[in-house]
């Protein structure tokens, strides 16, 4: 029997890590890892709740629905993308800034 | 005394538990290694341990399917598309020569303050985890695979969802498909 605040709280890990990760790097792509690792969490949490729902896994279904949308989300980043370093030669956040301009 | 006794003498609870902290510490160090590296290959196989480690904590809260999938949708499929788009935007009037190591590195901005936040936000949440006194109601831990369970709520109370995912899941596809296309010029 593993209690759920220990799954609570590596959620909150991977989570906040997440987070860090998504904003500190200037890397499109290492953003995305950071988006995918909060996402990521997120399941951990709605798993770790489905466990006493043996009857309906609503916590399971929720999951899995999460875990299609983020395959679309990361198809659809990529090819953005790639179009950005066609243009720009460069997918460093910092320099893709045209609009401040 | 045999091995057998030594086996029937072992705490199955404790077993469970140790390997229950071995995966979260791959999960957390996998996490850890991704923040601190500068090598975006590196970040992206540090990004493939830290999400088998979660497929295993998947499986010690009995969702034995979505951690197949996890498995499977994640590391299968959307870390390799990582890694293609790695190789895809590396520089190269900055790679080296052919005989060295090909590092594609990062650099960080906003350090201080973004691991200030991260670390003020995981207080937080630790703060809301104890305080939140649970009562758990109902059944616990139900035994056996819950492949049969999923596909039957997919088929009856999901179906809506599940037909409109599949319809996402193709959208996205041809819209990716003619995003990334080259443009004639």
């Amino acid at each position: 029997m593993i209690y759920i605040q220990n799954y609570l709280i590596i959620a909150a890990i991977l989570f906040s890590i997440g987070l860090a990760v998504a904003v500190t790097k200037r890397n499109a792509i290492m953003t995305l890892m950071g988006v995918e690792l909060m996402l990521n969490a997120v399941n951990l949490n709605l798993i770790a709740f489905s466990q006493y729902d043996p009857d309906r896994l609503q916590g399971q279904m929720f999951a899995l629905f999460v875990m299609v949308v983020a395959a679309a989300e990361i198809t659809i980043a990529l090819a953005i993308i790639l179009k950005v370093y066609d243009y720009f030669k460069n997918i460093d956040l910092e320099s893709v800034n045209e609009l401040k301009k | 005394m045999s091995i057998e006794d030594l086996l029937k003498n072992i705490d199955r609870q404790l077993v469970t538990q140790i390997a229950f902290f071995v995966f979260a510490f791959i999960t957390v160090g996998g996490a850890l290694y991704l923040l601190f590296t500068r090598n975006v290959l590196y970040a992206a196989y540090s990004l493939l341990v830290t999400l088998l480690g979660v497929a295993g904590l998947y499986v010690f809260a009995g969702a034995d399917f979505l951690a197949v999938s996890q498995i499977m949708i994640y590391v299968g499929g959307i870390l390799i598309l990582m890694i293609f788009g790695i190789m895809l935007t590396n520089k190269k009037k900055e790679q080296q020569k052919s005989d060295q190591l090909n590092k594609i590195l990062v650099s960080h901005h906003n350090r201080f303050w973004v691991v200030l936040v991260a670390g003020a936000l995981f207080l937080g949440f630790l703060k809301v985890i104890f305080e939140a006194n649970f009562h758990i109601i109902g059944k616990n831990m139900h035994e056996g695979t819950t492949v049969k369970k999923i596909g039957v709520e997919l088929m009856t109370n999901y179906v809506f969802a599940f037909e409109i995912i599949g319809l996402l899941l193709l959208a996205a596809l041809i819209g990716a498909a003619y995003i990334a296309k080259k443009e004639k010029i």
